[in-house]
C-alpha cells in the first residue's frame, strides 16, 4: 500500500507517522507542500505539528498551500485521507470534513494519555478494532474543541460517522470524561463517503511497547486490510 | 484605500478567552462589565480606486482566508 505525507512547515509529527506507517510496511513517501503533484497514493497523511505557527488559525494556512488542490483532488475520488492533530485543523479547514476545532475549553495546551472509544469499527481505519473498544491514545493540542451545527452532528450521529469519542478507562463518556469541551466528546470524525478520518489522538504515537502502547497499531493494520 | 476588518466569534460560540479576560477585569475591581467578546482585527490597505470594488476584495478576502465563518462573524469598515 502506496502512502504520503505531506510535510509543511511547522509540521513535527511527520517522522513519527512515516516511522509508523514503514512499520507496518507501507510504500512512503514524504512530500513538500510546495509540490504540485501528489505522487500515486493509496493513502494520504497530514500529520501532527503546528504548520506556519498556527497563524491566523490551526490549519487555515496549510488549507490554502499548493499542494492541497490535489490533496482534495484525490480525496474526491476516493483516495483514502487521515489527517491527525494539525492534520485534522487542516481538513476541516479545506472543507474535506465539516466543523471546526475551538481553542480547548479549559484555554489550556494538553498533553496526556487520554481513553477513547471506537465508535465504528465499519470502515476502512477501524476495521481491526471491536465496536465499543478502548484505546489509550495521546492527545497534545491547544485547538481540539470540536465544534459543528446541530445538522451536521444530527448526521454524524445517524450514518455513523463519529469514529472515537473521549471517555475513561471504563468508558464512560460524560463531561467529565471530555479533555478539551468537544461536542458530545467527539475525538475523530468521518466524511460521508468514509474514505477521509480526522482524529485529534496520535495513533502513530502507540506502536511500540517501548515507549508506549501497541493501541495505535490497528488503525494502520485495518487501512491495510 | 484603506479598510479595517474585525472578526468576532458568532454569539452562540463559547469564548473562553473573553470570558477569562472578563474574569479578570471583574477581579480587579472593574466590574459594570455586562460581557466580553474577544475577537482578531485586520487593516487592509488596497490598491483599486473604486469604493465597491475594493471592499468587494476585502470581503472576498474574508470569505476565502480570513474567517472561518462557520464560528466567526466579520464587519468591514473603510477608514
Amino acid at each position: 500500500m502506496r502512502s504520503s505525507v505531506i510535510v509543511f512547515p511547522g509540521s513535527n509529527c511527520d517522522r513519527d507517522i512515516a516511522i509508523a506507517l514503514e512499520k507496518m510496511q507501507f510504500k512512503n513517501q514524504m512530500v513538500w507542500h510546495k509540490e504540485t503533484k501528489l505522487p500515486k497514493s493509496d493513502l494520504v497523511v497530514l500529520p501532527g505539528g503546528f504548520s506556519y505557527g498556527d497563524y491566523l488559525r490551526s490549519g487555515a494556512i496549510a488549507g490554502k498551500s499548493l499542494i492541497i488542490d490535489e490533496v482534495v483532488k484525490a480525496a474526491n475520488s476516493g483516495c483514502l485521507i487521515l489527517g491527525i492533530c494539525n492534520g485534522f485543523q487542516i481538513l476541516t479547514e479545506t472543507g474535506l470534513l465539516k466543523g471546526t476545532l475551538l481553542r480547548n475549553k479549559n484555554l489550556k495546551f494538553i498533553n496526556k494519555d487520554v481513553h477513547i472509544k471506537v465508535m465504528n469499527n465499519n470502515t476502512k481505519f477501524s476495521n481491526k478494532y471491536k465496536n465499543n473498544q478502548l484505546l489509550k491514545i495521546n492527545i497534545a493540542h491547544n485547538e481540539g474543541n470540536y465544534f459543528t451545527d446541530p445538522k451536521h452532528l444530527d448526521e454524524l450521529n445517524k450514518e455513523g460517522l463519529i469514529a472515537f469519542k473521549y471517555c475513561d478507562e471504563k468508558g464512560n463518556i460524560n463531561n467529565g470524561t471530555n479533555p478539551n469541551g468537544s461536542l458530545e466528546n467527539i475525538a475523530g470524525i468521518l466524511n460521508l463517503k468514509k474514505n477521509i478520518l480526522g482524529m485529534m489522538p496520535h495513533p502513530e504515537r502507540m506502536i511500540d511497547d517501548i515507549i508506549s502502547n501497541k493501541d495505535g497499531i490497528n488503525l494502520f493494520s485495518s487501512l491495510l486490510n | 484605500m484603506k479598510f479595517s476588518v474585525t472578526v468576532i466569534l458568532k454569539k452562540d460560540v463559547l469564548d473562553p478567552q473573553g470570558k477569562v479576560v472578563e474574569n479578570t477585569l471583574a477581579s480587579m475591581g472593574l466590574n459594570s462589565i455586562k460581557s466580553i467578546r474577544q475577537g482578531k482585527f485586520f487593516q487592509i490597505e488596497v490598491d483599486e480606486k473604486d469604493h465597491t470594488t475594493a471592499e468587494k476584495k476585502v470581503d472576498e478576502m474574508c470569505k476565502k482566508l480570513l474567517v472561518n465563518l462557520i464560528i466567526e462573524d466579520y464587519k468591514i469598515s473603510k477608514i
